[in-house]
């Protein structure tokens, strides 16, 4: 399909109907640009044509199943875009509050950062909440800074932090750029060891990074051991709210021990993935790290009144420009209220039983290499099918052939050949059965006719791309 | 294809050394590993390096992996022809396919002949 | 229970195949000391009972105030098509385009906003963005300091603070050295920037309209960058862009920008977009997703995520960023946006803007006591000095339904009488004439 650009017709106008003066009236010709921007110019209806025919070679969840492990590729209800829509809220200036006598005008929108604050820390049992982390993986970059400011103020000389194998990428990366250096420590059964993580526990280690249930859907049920370990040597425990959603109303990370937490509302708040953005990532801390939460901290008066507090000096000061995506808090806010305490639990449950259901019936077809109860996703592995020369991206690949997004796959790590899935509370059960129906009749047919499925998929817009040609060749923009 | 006249590191490096100058490059199995390069960093002429430090990295689409100086040296030129066909780190990776070469300063240590690197692989193959 | 289908026959038969006898029975390896400590939430409600909640909170916010703030961040108008198109479930309810073949429709469009800001900047190569611009900006510092291997920093006092404070919580463990030159009467100081550039140096950092509004050329600048090794970051105002001298022709080696002004509504801070752009010889830093154009195994042209060797989950703890999204469907607002513009409304609405400022400007300095406050040209923005104190205004008028502008004294010791004041193309000359009176009565 043509860019934009190819279909540009210079001249040819979009919806601005009105005339301006000549910018050379105010500013002098030497500090104008030359020439042409290279923007389009293509009538409105052009433009509709081009962005809805895009759409139409894309997948969404609102086409159908999109089981991407560690994505929490749930429903979206519909309702909160109309609440992020709201005028009341889209037109506020982030400013505004900041401003003497104008907190007034924007206590509504002060009132929905406190309100979902609590209910984050209800949730999950934390002290406090920030809400200014902008994504998952900034929210680790914000809780890691949080672990720096408390040591520092303790006068705790330490330089690691530990992140289990079977960790996401992005802990690592999140600890590096924070300045640590990066301690991997080795699962056993599928999850941390005691033993294991005394070996490369001392004095030096900052904090620890843990998604529970992790990486492979399981539960990290020696937590009460690790938790004690960690408090030895005055080290932090941070939980990585990727896989929340299997258990809310289960267990409070707070509760069991951990220290800070970051939680992605784009995934266990039903908050659209906008196709990779914009996410919310906030962070939740126990009581004596609030001093150090980034500011401003919304506050409530006596008088019921809201405002912006910057009295905190130890905070770690200023992550995002305001308040966070307050857009994306929005949406994540009425889907709590509409949920309540028995629909948030509901989710959770419904999660974990559609992902032991799907386990189950998978299991004769393929090796599922922690195969016991798991939690809100399992990991399987391709191994059996190799032999064929089958692989984990063959059979996603076939399976987007078959009208689904595919399971994440090649991770965690740890596990070779892994095909990662989770269904999410929102999926009905037809469409798990014929999507583990369809997941069989490619195994076998990676017996009977493997060329078949290393050609997939060939019912889409483009087969396989070539991802060496556009490395080599970097052509990023539509100019060669 | 392992060449016995080279010295290999155990980070998969080979190395030629004639008089004081050291030819280095990647190794097949290296190369294997990594699949289709797509991006070679290279050092800079006149940059200097002890053994075992870091002097640059290669890229495929699935991975990335850090080259280590095997000798201790000057760089005294860089394949430049990389840059823009960075496959021939695949297709030659003891011919055309070279990195650098080091005016070495010292002899060299710690390296390993074709049989002890064959061991090395045999090993990770594990 | 809403958005979870199954019924209870469903559910016993999922246990059943399962071979449990119950739900909680999933759940037991979560042992009762485990167990949350309470679980406080209120009942759920009806969609229509949230909504009305919800209105009534929004109600609480006043929107109706005319506002003359900016301070980056600015009220421009959204042509209707830019939420038409971009509500679409397939655009919005995908993830990351990990499956390229099943997402050509987000990788496309992303390949298509590269282009777009790129063009719009004059640079060589873009990211598919960050969280916002100040992100942005810290992105490309780090890209100066991998690239050069050096620790310094020097920043323009007039660039945007509430960046500047980003930066500073951001590089706070890292070992860095700032050094920040102070603007001159609210003008960017070039001179005193060339002369802070030493061989120690990363990367000098500026914006461009500065943050009191003023319009530089930084060419001289960047070029005394580039003979020390030293890496030039510009911080850019998309909208402005179309009519200003671009950083690429300025000779910028990166060049970021905040992306709301490009069909994003202010809502309070976020979610907003963060554009990074860079030469070809920076490329390899660019931290986040890149969307490249290849061809797939019948030689039809196709798009997918490319360099992703840079990134964290390849990297791990090497990667160039932490980061492991974009801001994918602010892009695609903003794509969107300058699409349904076109080439010339993109431009018509930075001309009105820009005219709307100096009419502005002019009425207000026609106030006995009012003066403009930087002498060179600037855009959509300017900031004036005030005979008395700037918060003072903002209040009164305020409270009279127009916010004034942004106090140049909350960031800026001894400016605590300057005010920074912003009129986009939506800003009528109207409000303009109703905003000067009521200036006008309240330093009576």
């Amino acid at each position: 399909m043509k860019t934009i650009f190819e279909k540009s017709v210079p001249g040819r106008e979009g919806c601005w109907p009105c005339e301006g003066m000549a910018e050379e009236a105010y500013i002098p010709a030497e500090l104008l640009r030359d020439g042409d921007i290279g923007l389009p110019s293509a009538s409105e209806l052009d433009v509709v044509r081009h962005f809805t025919k895009l759409s139409q070679r894309n997948y969404g969840v609102d086409g159908n199943f999109y089981p991407l492990g560690s994505c929490t590729m749930k429903y979206n209800p519909k309702f909160t875009e109309i609440v992020a829509g709201m005028p009341g809220f889209t037109r506020l200036h982030p400013v505004l509050p900041q401003l003497q006598g104008a907190g007034g005008l924007c206590q509504g929108a002060l009132e929905v950062m406190y309100e979902t604050e609590n209910l984050l820390s209800e949730i999950t049992g934390m002290h406090a909440f920030t809400l200014h982390p902008m994504a998952g993986a900034h929210g680790e970059l914000t809780g890691v800074m949080l672990m720096a400011a408390y040591h520092k103020d303790r006068g705790n000389k330490k330089t690691k932090i530990i992140v289990p194998d079977s960790a996401h990428g992005t802990n690592p990366a999140s600890a590096a750029i924070a300045g640590y250096t990066v301690v991997s420590v080795e699962s056993v059964d599928g999850i941390v060891d005691p033993a294991a993580l005394a070996e490369v526990l001392d004095d030096e280690v900052a904090g620890m990074m843990m998604t529970c249930p992790n990486t492979l859907g399981l539960f990290e049920k020696n937590l009460p051991e690790i938790v004690a370990m960690l408090r030895k040597v005055d080290a932090l425990l941070y939980y990585d709210g990727a896989n929340l959603n299997a258990v809310m109303g289960k267990m409070r990370v707070g509760d069991v021990g951990f220290d800070i937490v970051h939680l992605n509302l784009h995934k266990t708040f039903a908050t659209p993935h906008g196709g990779g953005g914009p996410g919310s990532g906030p962070v939740g801390v126990c009581e004596k790290l609030k001093p150090f939460l980034p500011i401003s901290r919304v506050a409530k008066l006596e008088d019921g009144q809201f405002f912006l507090d910057y009295d905190y000096p130890k905070s770690i000061g200023y992550v995002a420009p305001f308040y966070g995506n307050f857009g994306v808090v929005l949406k994540a806010y009425a889907y709590i209220l509409r949920l309540g305490r028995a629909g948030i639990i509901r989710a959770s449950e419904n999660a974990v039983l559609s992902a032991n259901y799907m386990r189950k019936r998978l299991e004769d077809h393929f090796e599922i290499p922690f195969n016991r109860i798991c939690m809100h996703e399992f990991v399987a592995s391709a191994s059996r099918q190799t032999k064929n020369d089958v692989h984990a991206l063959d059979i996603a690949k076939a399976l987007l052939d078959k009208g689904y997004h595919a399971p994440t796959v090649y991770f965690p790590l740890i596990v070779p050949e892994a095909i990662m899935i989770e269904p999410t509370e929102t999926e009905n059960k037809e469409t798990l059965d014929r999507f583990i129906d369809d997941l069989i009749e490619i195994a076998e047919l990676a017996v009977t006719d493997p060329a078949a499925i290393q050609a997939a998929p060939v019912t889409l817009p483009v087969t396989r791309l070539d991802e060496t040609r556009a490395a080599r060749a970097m052509e990023l923009t539509d100019d060669l | 294809m392992i060449p016995d006249d080279l010295l290999y590191a155990k980070s998969h490096e080979w190395c030629m050394v004639e008089g004081d100058v050291a030819t280095v490059g990647i190794t097949q199995f290296a190369q294997e590993q990594l699949g289709d390069l797509t991006f070679v960093e290279l050092p800079e002429v006149g940059d200097t390096f002890q053994a075992g430090s870091e002097m640059g990295s290669v890229e495929s689409v699935k991975a990335a992996s850090e080259i280590y100086a095997p000798v201790t040296g000057e760089i005294i030129e860089i394949n430049e022809a990389l840059e823009d066909a960075p496959e021939k780190v695949n297709e030659e990776p003891y011919g055309d396919g070279w990195l650098v070469k080091f005016r070495i300063k010292g002899e060299p240590e710690g390296l390993l002949d074709a049989e002890g690197y064959t061991a090395v692989i045999e090993a990770e193959a594990h | 229970m809403p958005y979870v289908p199954h019924t209870e026959s469903e559910v016993r038969d999922m246990l059943e195949t399962i071979g449990v006898a119950s739900i909680s029975d999933l759940f037991a390896e979560i042992t009762q000391e485990m167990r949350p400590k309470s679980f406080d939430l209120p009942e759920g409600l009806s969609e229509m009972e949230v909504l009305s909640k919800l209105e009534a909170m929004a109600g609480k916010n006043a929107t109706d105030r005319t506002n003359f703030l900016g301070a980056g961040f600015y009220d421009h108008y959204i042509p209707a098509a830019v939420d038409a198109l971009t509500m679409r479930g397939e655009f919005y309810t995908a993830y990351t385009p990990y499956q390229p073949e099943s997402s050509q429709g987000t990788l496309q469009a992303l390949f298509e906003y590269q282009t777009a800001v790129t063009r719009l900047l004059g640079m060589e190569c873009a990211n598919a963005s960050v969280y916002d611009g100040g992100t942005a900006l810290f992105e490309a510092l780090m890209m100066a300091v991998r690239k050069t291997k050096r620790r310094k920093i020097i920043v323009s006092e007039a660039l945007n603070p509430i960046y500047r404070v980003m930066l500073g919580s951001y590089t706070s463990n890292l070992d860095l050295e700032f050094v920040t030159v102070p603007h001159k009467g609210g003008m960017t100081d070039i001179d005193g920037l060339k002369a802070a550039i030493d061989d120690d140096t990363a990367a000098v950092l500026v914006q461009n309209p500065n943050f009191f509004g003023s319009i530089n050329d930084f060419t001289e600048l960047f070029a005394a960058a580039r003979e020390r090794k030293a890496v030039s970051v510009i911080s850019a105002y998309p909208v402005l862009q179309t009519l200003l001298k671009t950083p690429g022709a300025m000779g910028a080696d990166v060049a970021v920008a905040e992306g709301q002004s490009l069909g994003l509504p202010l809502s309070f801070g976020g979610p907003y977009l963060g554009i990074m752009t860079c030469t070809k010889q920076m490329v390899r830093q660019i931290p986040g997703r890149i969307v490249g154009r290849t061809q797939d195994s019948k030689g039809r042209t196709g798009y997918v995520l490319t360099l992703q060797a840079r990134e964290q989950h390849i990297r791990r703890q090497k990667a160039t960023s932490n980061i492991c999204s974009n801001q994918s469907l602010c892009a695609l607002r903003a794509l969107v946006h300058m699409c349904a513009l076109g080439e010339l409304g993109m431009k018509r609405a930075a001309r009105l803007s820009v005219e709307r400022a100096h009419i502005c400007a002019q009425r207000l300095t026609a106030i006995p006591g009012v003066e403009l406050m930087t002498k060179g040209p600037f855009g959509n923005e300017f900031a004036v000095t005030l005979p008395i104190n700037a918060f003072e205004i903002i209040a009164k008028l305020t409270a009279r339904g127009f916010v004034p502008g942004f106090p140049l004294g909350r960031y800026y010791d001894g400016l605590e009488n300057g005010l920074l004041v912003a009129c986009t193309e939506k800003t009528s000359e109207e409000q303009i004439g109703i905003f000067a009176e009521m200036l006008k009565g309240a330093l009576k």
